[in-house]
């Protein structure tokens, strides 16, 4: 679930209020906003692809709370790491051309 | 003044800010409800899109990848493609829909590539069109969707519909984060709002809480096939992302390290085992490329990895089953070849229609759902488009009345005892449990069926909310309408079929190979569908063909 809307990052564009497919956020004025719903995330992960400033963190953890540091997610490499993996950059779509899901049809293994 | 009252007058109150007049109403932001929208503007109507929540990340296909069935015309991959399905299906598929949601998906799957998404090229110099990432394949359609005039109402669930003369004629409801409520009259309304899944952490799915299927039924509309949704996704025990892909070149264990017997499917494997003791995973059958190909193709796949510090291509790790319910079942609204319901300008797409057309008794999984979205909602769009200009421009003075009643319009005083988690938690302790649901028995099925008819009295009389959480209100009452229909159709079918699985009838019985209709609110029922309206004959059949 959401567990961090990094405050030195965060640049207060709201995109993630209007993003969250659950309702998570609430705006502040002129301010970060704030995880007001944090038990409806779905950690779908969506919010980090939409934050054009790779200040917002989704713990794997789907049914319980942790406790997360800034500093560490960002030397372990976490932060906006779902959407360099994608190739999305300042919220904006890209990396669909590198997509390699077709390598897994190649075994006839699985057909859609 | 509750937003429920201000909604109830709708036909009543004066234009305002947020009250819209159009063609056609579309609810439900996904692929199916995208494309349903386009392609009636594209005709040239006006169309509102309304989405609880975000038209780009709504809906189950936002959060992932998703397989498509891509075979051009006249090739052996159709060919293959078509056959695969009907063999699939357990006897209750239509021939003559397989293929026509192959063709579209084809010519929809062209038009994305026309439009600029970027498919990826194989080793061979060919692009691939046989899969979309679920974020960027929504942003481009939301930009199209713009382009086309289409009028997007974002954070905006739908209460109840609107309705004149028995016909569908919009709709109102609230918007999430300015609590302002809304209203849109429309000459026809597409429902696509996906299906149920019971919050039960599915990837991406928690949003799909079969609200549409509760409008739609309040309407007097009537549902197939909701008996096969004894559907589940594997997941690691502690995360969401339910990519049942990865697993095919899985190794299963129990607790002590032993190998899973495999009898069936993987999911049955699992959940047989589940009822016991803990069940874990190792990818460990993929080669290097292809373990590339995944970490490249399915970023999401391993955000719970990555994030946990897991290596799942060496270590093993828990899992558990989540239910995908009717969002990667099969039952849905019943609809004739138009996506048309049994409510005159009430049609559906995606999700929250059945999909026995396409696959029958089985689960669409990604691909054939995706597929079936795709196609659905144009066919969708289409259909409301022709219905709207047959209607003429007279619509625009329909008197309407508000359609929605439990949660909206108590019959009694308000009941403080219903708290809407608790109501929930009920409904998903008949619904989630495996050994409730996965594995069904009558006996269980039918304590199942009384306890949640206790909980819908209790729920018709007392329950009423407030503008903070009506939408929540109308969620859990939807669920609970939608476990009703599940459980009667569950009950009526007296025997094993896909994804149908009773343990007092392990067999298939052929005298049942039939679709079963289901409906109602406080009396739910479910029976065969016996005339020949409800059954329409195969659009164009080569059943015997293919069956010899």
């Amino acid at each position: 679930m959401i567990e961090l809307v990094s405050q030195s990052r965060c640049i207060s564009c709201h995109a993630c209020v209007l993003a969250c497919p659950q309702n998570v956020f609430d705006s502040v004025p002129h301010a970060p906003p704030v995880i007001a719903r944090p038990d409806a995330c779905q950690t779908c992960f969506l919010c980090e692809l939409y934050c054009p400033a790779d200040a917002l963190y989704v713990s794997p953890l789907a049914h319980e709370h942790e406790v997360v540091d800034e500093q560490q997610l960002i030397a372990a490499g976490l932060l906006g790491s779902y959407a360099r993996a994608m190739g999305w950059k300042r919220g904006h779509p890209g990396g669909t051309e590198n997509d390699l899901t077709y390598r897994m049809f190649e075994e006839g293994l699985i057909q859609p | 003044m509750t937003a429920a009252s201000d909604a109830r007058t709708s036909s009543d109150t004066a234009p305002s800010a947020n009250t819209f007049d159009a063609d056609i109403l579309v609810i439900g932001g996904g692929p199916a409800g995208v494309w349903a929208a386009l392609t009636a503007a594209t005709q040239g109507l006006q169309v509102v899109l309304t989405e609880k929540g975000f038209v780009g990340t709504g809906g189950a296909t936002a959060a992932g990848n998703t397989t498509m069935i891509y075979a051009p015309p006249q090739s052996d991959l159709r060919e293959a493609a078509i056959k695969r399905r009907w063999a699939q299906a357990h006897g209750l598929a239509d021939l003559g829909w397989i293929e026509r949601v192959v063709d579209e998906v084809h010519l929809r799957l062209n038009d994305l590539a026309d439009w600029g998404y970027p498919f990826p090229v194989d080793d061979h110099g060919r692009s691939f069109l046989g899969s979309l990432r679920g974020p960027d394949y929504l942003r481009l359609m939301r930009r199209r969707l713009r382009k086309a005039g289409v009028r997007i109402l974002d954070q905006s669930p739908a209460l109840e519909l609107l309705m004149a003369d028995g016909a569908a004629a919009g709709a109102s409801g609230i918007n999430r984060v300015t609590k302002e409520t809304w209203t849109v009259r429309a000459g026809a309304v597409v429902i696509a709002t996906g299906g149920c899944a019971f919050l039960s952490n599915a990837l991406g799915t928690n949003g799909l809480t079969g609200d549409g299927l509760l409008l739609a039924a309040e309407a007097g509309a009537v549902f197939s096939g909701m008996e096969f949704t004894a559907q589940y996704g594997i997941a690691p025990a502690f995360a969401s992302v339910t990519k049942g892909i990865m697993y095919f070149w899985a190794t299963f264990t129990d607790e002590a390290g032993n190998e899973l017997p495999r009898t069936g499917d993987r999911q049955s494997a699992i959940a047989r085992h589940l009822l016991s003791g803990p069940a874990y995973a190792v990818i460990d059958k993929a080669s290097l490329r292809l373990q590339e190909g995944m970490r490249r193709g399915q970023p999401n796949m391993f955000l719970p990895f990555d994030r946990r510090g897991i290596d799942p291509f060496t270590q093993r790790f828990p899992v558990t089953l989540r239910s995908e319910g009717t969002v990667r079942g099969v039952g849905g609204l019943s609809i004739d070849r138009h996506c048309a319901t049994n409510v005159p300008g009430l049609f559906a797409a995606g999700d929250a229609a059945s999909r026995e057309h396409l696959v029958g008794a089985t689960s669409g999984g990604g691909g054939p759902n995706a597929s079936w979205a795709m196609a659905t909602g144009n066919f969708a769009g289409k259909a409301a488009a022709a219905f709207v200009t047959e209607l003429g421009p007279s619509h625009r003075h329909r008197r309407t009345q508000a359609a929605g009643g439990i949660g909206l319009r108590p019959d009694g005083a308000r009941d403080h005892a219903l708290n809407l988690s608790e109501l929930t938690e009920a409904v998903q302790n008949e619904m989630l449990p495996l050994d409730r649901n996965y594995f069904r028995t009558g006996p269980g099925l039918e304590a199942s069926r009384e306890r949640l008819n206790d909980l819908w009295r209790a729920a018709r009389r007392g329950l009423t909310s407030s503008a903070q959480d009506i939408a929540k209100t109308r969620e859990t009452v939807a669920m609970l309408a939608t476990a009703r229909w599940i459980l009667a159709a569950a009950i009526e079918r007296r025997e094993s079929r896909g994804l149908h699985r009773r343990l007092d009838f392990p067999q298939t019985d052929p005298a049942q190979q039939r679709n079963l209709l289901a409906g109602g609110l406080d009396r739910v029922w479910a029976r065969p569908a016996v005339t020949h309206a409800e059954t329409p004959a195969p659009i164009h059949s080569r059943e015997e063909a293919l069956a010899s």
